[in-house]
């Protein structure tokens, strides 16, 4: 594995009140690799990636994007520096078009920015790669389509499209599978391994088929810290983290 | 690179620009003259508005200030014309007037957009207000109560058009609102365009695929005060006089009620309300004093029954013309319009005899009263019938409509 580090978090520490979320997370996630956070119920790691994205600003340490520091920056300079996420909660334009919702997420990284002088149908460059986004998320037959009338299964799918379409090569993912089906998990995990070819991928996931099928690297997150990371095979037989996180359950499987 | 515009289009185009020319030949005489150049100037107001409302999803309080502040700057620069000054073509004056919209939008919705929903609203209440009390108070600017009035041929003659004859206003009227209508389309086709709509409907989401939510508002309502100002312009050059009115809360009010009466989902909404509005308000003004209250429950009973307004209402019923099922709703249709001729000459009688109060008392007011009130009853029984009537037939419809794919 190439071992670049496309995202460095420095003792990352985020606090709302007295109420302390995150207490020092350092984390090195290397360029290609899919690295998945898990931990229970409240151990943070929404609010990690809320920090990561600009959504949060640090209560304290440092967040390196390529070996640009992007603390504290705005999220739509994170995006622009190219690390794009998703959200837990379906977060999309539910009065637009499938066709338009991806159509906007490729504006700013093609160089369109609020360009008020091209029509938006004539850009051969947004046409291609809305097509090619559509194509990879399979909802091609559906591109008319209000995003607010899909089903649940394709609003999720529509909801990485968006993430994906900036072409951005750090991605994070976060709970992509939630609230999803046997068979519909299945669909997401494959599309997931699809459009994060050859990009970094971040993903918290709660779903440990999901994280043992897709990812290289998995790091605990329990109170706010990491108190493990390695490889899917090395979680599994760490002892603390048996005892930390699933403590009341027989083990990974 | 593709053609810029579609044969389509052009043709969409040239038709709209040719029944504005002939408009004013079928209806012709002083009074839908002057009507029709007050719609013109209306639909650039109503559209300009709907930039914010429908486009960007900000519900503003306060966009007669960039009509009004248009419209005075233009009455201040015809009188320098008209005085000697300088000499500038009436016939563009509208820009100064557009200019001026921007500019004000420019910096006062620095401020304004910095926040959505109603933390928005309120701002431009706000300022709509501070606006209309600094109209009474700098009165060199603003006239005071009277208002600052202008003369229209202060341009001269320039190519035997003097804008005296009100036919003259009228054709710059509808070329600047053209000009506008596709301006504004057009506006709706870039990536700008788009990207209001995705701030109206998740300003969030917008930061996380590289945009600036605050910037995209900031420029939206730049362009919309630009179209203000120019549909103010053209109301000083049509009235010739332009008072602190134009810029006050029932000003903006009314653009809101156009808005919404008309539909903010679809470009061409508002410019439905626009014409309605005006025709109400210029038609029923001469026939009652109570006009205002009719305006009222109009804009009421379109909230209430489909509060995507009358766009909404002709785009429903697309897809069932296209799938010719439109037969089974005639029956229904016939009904609500048999049962609101009682219900509407019956509430028009309890409206005209209160406004009146003349005949309050004695045997005559007796039966007028109960005439009335029993058309409204009868009306409503079978309107209810009707509306029930109508809700399942439009059930079943819909499921065909699914069924066959044209929904």
């Amino acid at each position: 594995m190439n071992q670049n580090v496309s995202l460095r978090l420095s003792e990352v520490r985020k606090s709302f009140g007295s109420t302390s979320i995150i207490n020092g997370v350092s984390l090195d996630v290397f360029e290609g690799e899919r690295h998945a956070i898990i931990g229970p119920n409240g151990a943070g790691k929404s609010t990690l990636f809320n920090l990561i994205s600009g959504r949060y600003g640090l209560s304290a340490g440092r967040i390196e994007l390529k070996g640009q520091d992007i603390t504290n920056l705005d999220p739509q300079n994170i995006n622009r520096s190219g690390l794009s996420r998703s959200f837990q909660i379906t977060n999309i334009f539910p009065k637009m078009s499938v066709y338009e919702n991806i159509r906007c997420a490729t504006l700013w990284s093609l160089g369109y920015r609020y360009s008020l002088f091209r029509r938006i149908s004539t850009i051969r460059s947004v046409r291609n790669r809305a097509d090619e986004i559509i194509e990879l998320i399979g909802l091609g037959d559906r591109e008319e389509k209000l995003a607010g009338e899909l089903t649940y299964a394709e609003q999720r799918a529509l909801e990485i499209g968006i993430t994906i379409a900036s072409g951005s090569d750090v991605i994070l993912l976060d709970e992509p599978t939630a609230g999803m089906s046997r068979a519909e998990t299945n669909a997401a995990v494959e599309l997931i391994s699809k459009v994060t070819r050859q990009k970094t991928l971040l993903m918290v996931e709660h779903d440990m088929g999901v994280v043992f099928d897709l990812a290289d690297r998995i790091s605990v997150l329990v109170y706010g810290e990491i108190i493990a990371t390695g490889s899917p095979s090395e979680i599994r037989s760490n002892q603390l983290v048996k005892d930390a996180y699933l403590g009341t359950q027989e083990g990974v499987h | 690179m593709a053609r810029v515009f579609s044969k389509k289009r052009i043709i969409f185009w040239a038709s709209v620009a040719l029944s504005f020319v002939l408009l004013p030949l079928v209806f012709d005489g002083g009074f839908s003259l002057s009507m029709l150049s007050q719609m013109g100037i209306a639909i650039i107001f109503v559209l300009s508005y709907n930039m914010l409302l429908g486009q960007t999803g900000l519900l503003s309080f306060g966009h007669a200030v960039y009509f009004g502040l248009g419209a005075f700057v233009t009455a201040h620069i015809v009188n320098f014309i008209d005085q000697g000054s300088f000499w500038f073509p009436i016939t563009f004056v509208p820009i100064v007037g557009g200019i001026t919209g921007l500019l004000f939008a420019l910096v006062l919705g620095f401020v304004t957009t910095r926040r959505a929903g109603t933390p928005f609203a309120m701002i431009s209440l706000g300022i709509a207000e501070m606006v209309a009390a600094s109209a009474l108070m700098f009165t060199t600017f603003f006239g005071g109560e009277g208002g600052i009035v202008t003369n229209r041929t202060a341009g001269g003659v320039v190519a035997g058009i003097s804008y005296g004859p009100q036919i003259q206003v009228f054709y710059l009227i509808a070329g600047w609102c053209l000009i506008s209508m596709m301006g504004m389309y057009a506006i709706t086709r870039t990536p700008l365009g788009r990207l209001a709509n995705a701030v109206r409907d998740n300003p969030e989401r917008v930061k996380f695929i590289g945009y600036n939510p605050v910037r995209v508002r900031w420029l939206m309502m730049t362009l919309s005060g630009f179209f203000a100002g120019v549909a103010g312009a053209l109301a000083t050059i049509n009235y010739e006089i332009i008072t602190a009115e134009a810029l006050g809360l029932m000003a903006s009010g009314n653009v809101v009620l156009m808005a919404f009466i008309g539909g903010i989902n679809h470009f061409w909404g508002p410019i439905i309300g626009a014409v309605l509005v005006t025709l109400l308000q210029s038609a029923l003004s001469t026939y009652t004093q109570a006009w205002l209250l009719y305006f009222g429950l109009f804009f009421l009973i379109i909230i209430l029954y489909s509060p995507g307004g009358i766009a909404n209402i002709l785009a429903m019923h697309a897809p069932v013309i296209k799938a010719r099922l439109f037969k089974s709703l005639a029956s229904s249709y016939l009904i609500i319009f048999l049962a609101s001729v009682p219900l509407i000459v019956g509430t028009i009688a309890v409206i005209e005899i209160l406004y009146r109060g003349g005949a309050i008392l004695g045997m005559s007011s007796l039966v007028s009263w109960s005439s009335s009130l029993v058309l409204i009853v009868v009306g409503l029984v079978v309107f209810r019938f009707a509306q029930r009537r109508v809700k399942s037939v439009w059930a079943s419809l819909d499921l065909e409509l699914r069924k066959r794919g044209f929904v």
